[in-house]
């Protein structure tokens, strides 16, 4: 059985360096680079503190991939080292296997029916619970209509790496925003869960790119699971490998296919 | 790990897919994947990749007692193993029924089929004979694992070389490669497998499925043929209903498919023979990078080391910039001693310098592609042929910064060199 439990995702640890600052530019002149797992950020720590300019304490926010370890501060990925503002930093880096964390939405394969909770295979090392009230508009009589097999799109409630992941498909106030079980047909398949990011970060250009070629109804999940329906099977087929291919394409090369496909190449 | 369920929903799409005849892939219903063959570095070491399925057989042979009811005929062994290395689904080290049900269709399909000239394999008989074996292992699972292991098997038993042998009274001789050329086995003919699924009870028909296809089909149907359309072995598994037609029908794909991979593999095999007759690295070797776990090896010798310390700062102080090219990509690690051996020629040009200096004369074994660079050079080379070159690199230079390097700081040795040029 295949584990990977020993870090979280998004597990930020927030690195408190004796000059921050230093350690901060140094950091951000390095934003956009490609890094690899052992690269590090030590800093020689001064004896000698300024007495005119105000040292102020600055915290860094490490994100996936970037770990501290004693006053250094170790990239544990490979991957290109990414910066938000103000502080936070992450490494933005290519992988299969998905880590739950906490609030984020994926796609999962009920597997089990137990009493009161449904077995979620999500793609994580343990399967996550989901309890029949966590649907919308679910009370002990009106139970949810799941059966085994089927899709639900939820979002993580508890990710721990000591507990069971506990999934539910309403969001605080109770509404399912989108969250549920999948009607029927569609497709399931599986991408890499750097392209999941790209798919989902705001402004996405593939995004753009596919809209424009014919609708379609996508779902993705953060675990690397995307779920695709259109009119026909045909063009369901299609944009499931469009997506897939996207893996390994450059911007260019996309568009360039995409036109081919909208021209009705295939 | 428990196979992960497939869900309803691309069950679902699947059979919808299939019935629409097409598929995930957007391959037609008698395609084949993309089938690639490369070879190791070692006779009788192959890979295999079908699609994403990947698949490695290596042979090996050994020298044993042959069975009792056979005295005289060599035996054949085969193997295959299923790690978690392809698919979570699979365990360490414990027989599950899909390896015994692969194992023994490998074994109908290249043993009992008589393909290989066991009787050849004898060396005394009743006493010696060869034991060939075929170690398959599944290195990624996107289903249809037998086809892609019966091509990688036969095709590792052609590229396979056993030691020449000779038999002089009771003594029996092995050969090493250098002494002879190792010799293939004899090989009547290829036999190939060729996997049908079946969905909706037979109605639907596809070849080579992958996973997910395999994993919704009713049933499944195994020919394995050679290209002479000679059926060796056939195995329906499943529990379906099959139709005389439709075998037969299946009878005629395969041997369409058979005679095309046969000449893939022959093809392949060929242009690994004018690889290795070439001389140059081959096979899978050639497309992995350099890795020599030898470069950090050293036989150990005696050095004066009396003021190296100072020499060594004096040749980094005086050394330019290495520059961004380097000519040759095989750099020692730093501060690493070896005996350079089967490079390019350097002799004659600074790495003597760098052994007067420190003084060591040696006299060892060299090798035979070295000794003749030699007495190719020998009327050039002043001093004395014995010498064994030897290299202390004290920085990852290149040779041209090295020479002018060192020429810097040895006077005496540059002269010596300059009248022999």
């Amino acid at each position: 059985m295949r584990r990977r439990r020993s870090r979280r995702r998004v597990n930020a640890c927030e690195a408190g360096f004796p000059n921050s600052v230093e350690m901060f530019s140094r950091l951000k002149n390095k934003v956009g680079e490609v890094l690899l797992p052992g690269d590090e950020f030590c800093f020689d720590t001064d004896d000698t503190i300024s007495l005119t300019e105000s040292v102020k304490a600055e915290k860094v926010v490490c994100g996936p991939g970037l770990r501290r370890s004693g006053d250094r501060l170790v990239v544990c990925k490979s991957g290109v080292l990414r910066h938000k503002q103000p502080n936070v930093f992450w490494m933005d880096a290519q992988q299969k296997r998905y880590v739950p964390a906490k609030g984020e939405t994926v796609i999962g394969i009920v597997t089990t029916k137990s009493g009161d909770v449904f077995k979620v295979d999500f793609g994580g090392s343990e399967q996550a619970s989901l309890s029949y009230l966590a649907f919308e508009g679910a009370t002990k009589r009106n139970r949810p209509n799941v059966q085994v097999g089927d899709l639900v799109f939820a979002q993580f409630l508890i990710a721990n790496k000591d507990m069971e992941p506990e999934l539910v498909c309403i969001d605080g106030s109770g509404r399912a925003n989108g969250m549920g079980v999948f009607g029927a047909g569609g497709l399931l398949f599986m991408v890499s869960l750097g392209l999941v990011r790209r798919l989902l970060a705001p402004g996405s250009e593939i995004m753009s790119d596919l809209s424009q070629l014919f609708p379609c109804e996508l779902v993705v999940g953060m675990n690397g699971r995307l779920w695709v329906k259109a009119s026909s099977i045909q063009r369901t087929l299609i944009v499931s490998n469009l997506l897939q291919s996207c893996e390994n394409m450059t911007a260019t090369q996309r568009r360039e296919l995409f036109k081919r496909v909208a021209q009705g190449a295939l | 790990m428990k196979d992960t369920l497939l869900s309803n929903c691309e069950r679902d799409f699947l059979l919808k897919a299939i019935e629409e005849k097409k598929r995930l892939d957007g391959r037609q219903t008698y395609d084949y994947r993309k089938i690639k063959i490369t070879f190791g570095t070692d006779y009788g070491c192959c890979y295999v990749d079908l699609g994403k399925t990947r698949v490695m057989a290596q042979v090996s042979c050994e020298l044993v007692a042959p069975k009792e009811n056979r005295p005289n005929e060599g035996i054949m062994f085969f193997n295959i193993e299923l790690s978690p290395l392809a698919s979570p689904i699979f365990e360490q080290g414990r027989q599950s029924e899909l390896s015994v049900k692969l194992n023994r269709q490998l074994e109908r399909c290249l043993r009992n089929s008589k393909c290989i000239d066991t009787e050849s394999l004898c060396v005394v008989s009743g006493e010696k004979v060869w034991q060939i074996r075929v170690d398959v292992h599944m290195l990624n699972h996107d289903g249809n694992l037998m086809d892609a292991a019966s091509i990688a098997a036969i095709t590792a038993l052609c590229h396979f070389r056993r030691p020449d042998i000779a038999v002089q009274g009771e003594e029996v001789t092995v050969y090493s490669p250098e002494e002879r050329d190792p010799i293939a086995l004899s090989i009547y003919h290829m036999p190939i497998s060729v996997s049908f699924s079946f969905f909706q009870q037979g109605t639907y028909l596809l070849v080579d499925p992958c996973e997910r296809e395999e994993r919704v089909m009713d049933g499944l149907l195994m020919i394995a043929m050679n290209k002479h359309r000679e059926i060796c072995s056939v195995q329906s598994s499943g529990g379906i209903m099959l139709l005389k037609e439709q075998v037969l029908r299946c009878s005629k794909i395969a041997s369409v498919k058979v005679s095309e991979i046969t000449e893939l593999i022959s093809k392949a095999l060929e242009n690994d023979k004018k690889a290795r007759k070439a001389g140059g690295r081959c096979g899978f070797a050639e497309s992995l990078p350099q890795e020599r776990i030898t470069a950090l090896k050293m036989d150990e010798m005696p050095v004066e080391v009396t003021d190296v310390t100072e020499q060594a700062y004096d040749i980094i102080q005086k050394t330019k910039e290495p520059p961004q090219t380097v000519p040759s990509p095989l750099v020692p690690a730093p501060g690493v001693g070896q005996v350079d051996q089967g490079q390019q020629n350097t002799w004659g040009l600074e790495e003597e310098e760098e052994e007067r200096e420190d003084g060591v004369e040696e006299e060892a074994v060299m090798e035979v592609e070295q000794q003749k660079e030699e007495e190719s050079k020998g009327n050039i080379v002043e001093i004395s042929d014995s010498e064994e070159e030897e290299v202390i690199i004290l920085h990852p230079e290149t040779p041209d910064t090295l020479h002018k390097s060192s020429c810097h700081q040895q006077g005496s040795a540059t002269s010596k060199k300059k009248h022999k040029k």
